[in-house]
């Protein structure tokens, strides 16, 4: 158990009420994930709605067509901005959902780890495929 | 992991059918939570029939009215009787309120009902419990300490540099009016109690009602420490454990809105950086 956690602990630990309360002090951040969590929000309603746009042009079109159509730098931009938009927005919050609920330290720490990587991963796997169709070489 | 279930000591039984008073016609079924820390029982739900001809009209006249003739064991704080004090905060058929404000028939309005308290047994008994997700001292009695520590951690007092001028700190009409809709929270718990963020982290979390007098300072126009203020909330958990449920808002008996004052502070945060 973490040194801190014992401290806060009513059954383990004798504490006043104003010590608990003040726990390990403050962090200094938590307005810069507020506020590029409201910026990516924003963001992603007008990248979703170029992304439904251009999904719904692929419609019914055969491969060569629908890579020809990311290939275009139009639409090879608007997907990179959607995919760092959204898998941003998706890092944080889904860290302050794992911050809400998972309070046990060593399960939080390898949850916000794995959401990171997650996260990484599905950018860097979306942003590797535009770009290399974008620069013409289609799978 | 978060813990759903009660821990097995904590599920709630049926308790003690308390007879109706002789010769009574117009009732009123109440059930209430009792739970005693002396005897080593799980908490019960007792049931109540109040005489209404002989009662006074709020949830609280009811409590007292309980407490002088039919039962004197049953514990619950209250001071003042006119939603001042904030004593009585306490959950009434779903919705965190002070008994004394709660009219018995308000309670039971369509109007006063939760969507999520939509219950299977509509027997038209008036149910209330403690102030939810806080240690239970005696029956409808919170402990509140973790509570008024954290409306002392936001340091709730004029704090200033500048000696104290002979007379008063001077404020223009509209510097005052910024603290309407702040001054007038009574701390009686209902907001913080209500907000499942303050459920699940209320140990880091500083909660509504501490937020909202967080605010109250910060956008005093007399106070000289804004921006200490503001650093001792710059926290991922202090201030922004707030989601924006709005529950605070929706249960403040006094009509507060401590959603708009954090929102009004995570402004701030912004503003002194862009």
């Amino acid at each position: 158990m973490a040194q801190e956690q014992i401290r806060q602990d009513t059954r383990l630990s004798i504490r006043t009420p104003r010590a608990r309360i003040r726990g390990l002090g403050v962090a200094h951040h938590g307005a810069g994930h507020w506020w590029l969590q409201r910026i990516t929000a924003l963001a992603n309603t007008v990248l979703m709605l170029a992304f439904v746009v251009i999904v719904a042009r692929m419609a019914g079109r055969g491969y060569v067509e629908a890579t020809q159509l990311v290939a275009k730098p139009f639409v090879s931009i608007i997907l990179i901005l959607a995919i760092l938009s959204v898998t941003i927005h998706m890092r944080l919050g889904m860290q302050v959902i794992i911050e809400d609920y998972v309070h046990a330290p060593a399960t939080k720490i390898v949850s916000v780890l794995a959401n990171n990587m997650y996260a990484v991963l599905v950018a860097v796997a979306c942003l590797y495929a535009v770009l290399r169709i974008g620069f013409g070489q289609p799978a | 992991m978060a813990q759903f279930n009660l821990p097995k000591n904590s599920q709630i039984t049926q308790g003690k059918s308390w007879a109706p008073p002789p010769g009574a016609s117009n009732l009123q079924t109440f059930k209430i939570y009792r739970w005693n820390p002396d005897d080593g029982a799980t908490p019960r739900i007792d049931t109540y029939q109040v005489d209404r001809d002989d009662c006074g009209p709020m949830v609280l006249d009811a409590l007292l009215w309980i407490k002088n003739k039919v039962d004197s064991t049953l514990v619950f704080r209250r001071s003042c009787r006119e939603g001042i004090c904030g004593s009585c905060a306490m959950n009434i058929e779903g919705q965190n309120a002070l008994a004394c404000t709660m009219g018995i028939d308000e309670c039971k309005s369509p109007d006063n009902a939760l969507p999520v308290m939509t219950r299977k047994d509509k027997d038209g008994a008036i149910r209330i419990y403690p102030l939810p997700h806080m240690p239970v001292l005696k029956d409808l009695v919170p402990d509140l300490t973790n509570f008024y520590a954290q409306h002392a951690a936001i340091e709730p007092w004029l704090q200033t540099e500048t000696p104290a001028p002979e007379k008063e700190w001077r404020q223009t009409p509209e510097d005052r009016s910024r603290l309407d809709g702040l001054y007038e929270c009574i701390l009686c718990a209902c907001c913080s109690t209500s907000c499942p963020s303050y459920w699940w982290n209320g140990d880091k979390f500083l909660g509504p009602a501490a937020l909202l007098q967080a605010y109250r300072w910060l956008i005093d126009s007399r106070d000289e420490n804004t921006g200490d203020r503001l650093d001792s909330l710059h926290d991922p958990f202090r201030l922004y454990r707030c989601h924006t449920i709005m529950n605070c808002a929706n249960t403040c008996p006094k009509g507060l809105n401590p959603a708009k004052a954090i929102a009004e502070i995570k402004k701030m945060m912004i503003e002194r950086t862009v």
